[in-house]
């Protein structure tokens, strides 16, 4: 009978303790990523993290100093360069690179247009988005990369709902939605032929909020333009898209100067801002808790193309 | 706050895209640029009534084909928590995608159409969810408005369902009334069913206990990658990199690496570059270890006093993914946790009825979603669990070498 109640007893006191062993969802998160990258290191001879300068980017590469220092990075930061982009968020990411002393390698999509003789489209807001899918499937070739980390999420648009963690492109860089891997429990398969590579996701369970959360309580910094700011902005059928040598401005353009911030950092000439105030990390939680529009859908003129703009993108090869 | 991950297991018919849309739409989830997007699809737009079950709507591939590909996920979070919804689809043919969905789950929901009951389909769903032991069902008796809301009605599915549940030996259990297409018991309790005593949809789906589901006796660390820096400063630095995915680890623990069967004491233990004294489930950490031996990636560290099984020879539950047929004899490559190893599917045993659980005598080959049971060798000993025991230490993939498809799934007996 004492033997059952001391029995009992620590019973009781193991569950207590093990109450106190809970993990809170970005704790969660965040081991559940570091996982992932460490399966890249683990399977693949030469993979690369995508890194842009945008804040999901930034994200990835504070995952990936979790998941591996104090060793070195097992891979290189790369950024593919449309030659639109934001200077803030280009100055940022050079900075961030010589901080951590990891490699970066910067490709033009302005030397590829030079190279293969591409056409570059024309009009009012003539992107590279298009462009930068050759870019890039050249610099996997170029250094034979067998892994690409990026920073996509679920939960920005359907195509990407659907795709797994490992998600294996052919040599083409094409993306076969039918033709997907079963991704079972926390196992990654990881294997391919040679010359295909695969696109590795490890944020693919976060939202929005919860990178915005992520980078709040580990004091993550950003490059200036996710902050309110002062910026001459063109009012184009509702969205805000900064004047810039990147557009064709008309004389009946409405050009005005606005305080705005962005949510999501692409090319300047595809990715619009938001009117805001918010100057600190709380002040655009709490404007992003009170949004109504998506992420892509306030932010990004290149989705509003089709339906299925971004399925068609990533089938060839974009991410 | 904390993470629930849920599959919702239904056909089309059974109103499980409109149930997810109303989940979404009721929690406010849904952002107004979506919302006109699907207007613009909704056949019905002149009376205004917007197809929910158009936000679970995928990829154009689909809607041209009339098909659902896969799993998709969809993402929503109430103050009290973060959901992530593996919608697969329900159709006989698609066993591989609720095991694929199901395989990650803490809980599923089975939607049973109040005008039929329970269905050759609930038992199908309710088997994979047996057999790949998610803790947590919520069955959901949908579109009462259709029966009157008849608490008759409900109650003899009830019953019925329970003895379903009963010979599954499925645990914890909630049913409840609903509407989908009305929002009746979704996110707010609906006074449509009085006699209903039970909680609103999201309500439970908020409140169902998920932490005690992690599994904080049986230690297993797989080891993904090992850190070496080799700089001059940290020369002798060697650290095991993975994932806790049970247990608990202390600073001198006796520990024993599987399957070489070296001891040795951990001496450190690192989260995110900081040292603590110990790591548990699910933490991804560094595990230094007093010793100088050989670990490598797809060992497992364990503690002394309690080990897993270290075999090469396994009993298995195989739900076949593969295109192609799986004939007894081939050679296919078995990753279990970091683990990888060659293996051979020596013989198929009995091929499992998913609709009755009636085991039905060995086929010569197993097609694509049969569930077989079968014995596997693989080319060296390894550490494992039963899945019923431990989940994340007894599922394994089986990958064709020569595809290098994902072509089974794998629940060690």
């Amino acid at each position: 009978m004492v033997t059952e109640n001391k029995t009992a007893v620590k019973e009781i006191e193991l569950l207590s303790e093990n109450n106190n062993r809970r993990l809170d969802y970005l704790d969660i998160l965040e081991s559940e990523s570091i996982h992932i990258f460490r399966e890249v290191a683990g399977q693949f001879e030469r993979p690369a993290l995508l890194f842009s300068g945008g804040k999901d980017s930034i994200v990835l590469v504070h995952l990936a100093l979790k998941a591996f220092r104090p060793g070195k990075f097992p891979f290189p930061l790369v950024h593919i360069d449309t030659g639109h982009n934001f200077q803030e968020a280009l100055d940022f990411r050079d900075e961030l690179a010589n901080t951590i002393g990891e490699k970066l390698i910067v490709r033009s999509v302005a030397d590829t247009i030079k190279e293969k003789n591409l056409t570059e489209q024309k009009g009012k807001f003539a992107s590279r988005n298009a462009l930068q899918t050759y870019t890039l499937l050249d610099t996997i070739e170029e250094f034979k990369f067998d892994a690409c980390i990026g920073g996509a999420r679920r939960d920005e648009e359907k195509a990407r709902a659907k795709e797994r963690i490992f998600s294996v492109r052919d040599e083409f860089g094409q993306w076969d939605p039918k033709l997907q891997r079963p991704e079972l429990w926390n196992t990654y398969n990881g294997r391919i032929h040679k010359g295909e590579n695969v696109r590795v996701f490890p944020i693919s369970n976060w939202t929005e909020l919860d990178i915005w959360n992520y980078i709040k309580r580990n004091e993550i910094a950003l490059p200036s333009i996710y902050f309110a700011h002062d910026r001459e902005v063109l009012e184009w059928q509702g969205q805000l898209v900064a004047t810039s040598e990147f557009i064709q401005l008309d004389e009946a353009d409405k050009v005005s100067v606005k305080k705005v911030r962005y949510r999501t950092v692409g090319d300047m000439t595809c990715t619009a801002a938001v009117e805001s105030t918010a100057a600190n990390i709380d002040d655009i939680i709490k404007e992003i808790i009170a949004t109504k529009t998506s992420e892509r859908g306030e932010t990004r003129i290149d989705d509003r193309v089709s339906e299925a703009a971004m399925e068609d993108r990533k089938k060839n090869g974009y991410f | 706050m904390d993470i629930l991950r849920f599959i919702t297991a239904g056909s089309v018919d059974d109103g499980k895209s409109t149930m997810i849309g109303r989940l979404l739409y009721d929690s406010k989830s849904i952002m107004i640029d979506q919302l006109e997007a699907i207007e613009k699809q909704s056949k019905n737009k002149e009376d205004g009534i917007i197809d929910l079950a158009l936000l679970t709507d995928g990829l154009r591939a689909e809607r041209e084909q009339g098909i659902t590909i896969d799993v998709a996920y969809k993402y929503f979070s109430t103050p009290k928590r973060k959901f992530i919804i593996a919608d697969a689809p329900g159709h006989t043919q698609y066993t591989r995608n609720m095991v694929t969905g199901a395989s990650n789950s803490d809980l599923a929901i089975i939607l049973v159409d109040a005008r039929n009951g329970v269905v050759e389909q609930t038992r199908r769903h309710s088997i994979i969810t047996s057999l790949l032991n998610i803790p947590h069902v919520v069955v959901a008796i949908n579109k009462m408005d259709l029966v009157n809301n008849s608490e008759d009605v409900y109650n003899n599915i009830v019953i019925d369902y329970e003895a379903v549940a009963t010979s599954l030996g499925l645990k914890d259990i909630t049913y409840i009334p609903i509407s989908a297409i009305n929002g009746d018991n979704i996110v707010e309790k609906s006074p449509v069913f009085p006699w209903y005593e039970g909680e609103s949809l999201l309500h439970i789906l908020e409140n169902v206990e998920v932490a005690n589901d992690i599994n904080y006796t049986d230690a297993r660390f797989p080891v993904q990658y090992v850190i070496r820096p080799q700089t001059d400063a940290l020369h002798d630095y060697r650290g095991y990199a993975g994932k806790v995915v049970s247990g608990i680890y202390k600073v001198g623990d006796k520990i024993i690496v599987q399957p070489s069967g070296l001891e040795s004491t951990i001496s450190a233990i690192e989260i995110g570059g900081k040292e603590v004294a110990e790591a548990f489930a699910p933490q991804s950490v560094v595990l230094h270890v007093s010793d100088d031996i050989d670990i490598s990636r797809g060992d497992v560290i364990v503690q002394k006093d309690n080990q897993p099984s270290v075999e090469n020879e396994l009993d298995v539950l195989l739900c076949w993914m593969g295109n192609k047929p799986l004939i007894p004899g081939n050679k296919y490559l078995l990753q279990i946790n970091s683990r990888l190893t060659r293996a051979v599917v020596k013989e198929i045993e009995y091929k499992l009825d998913v609709n009755t659980l009636l085991k039905e005598p060995a086929p010569e080959q197993a097609a694509l979603n049969d569930i077989v049971k079968v014995k596997i060798k693989t080319a060296s000993p390894i550490p494992f669990d039963s899945y019923k025991k431990l989940r994340v230490n007894g599922g394994a993939i089986l990958i064709d070498e020569t595809s290098n498809v994902t072509v089974g799934a794998c629940m060690i007996q």
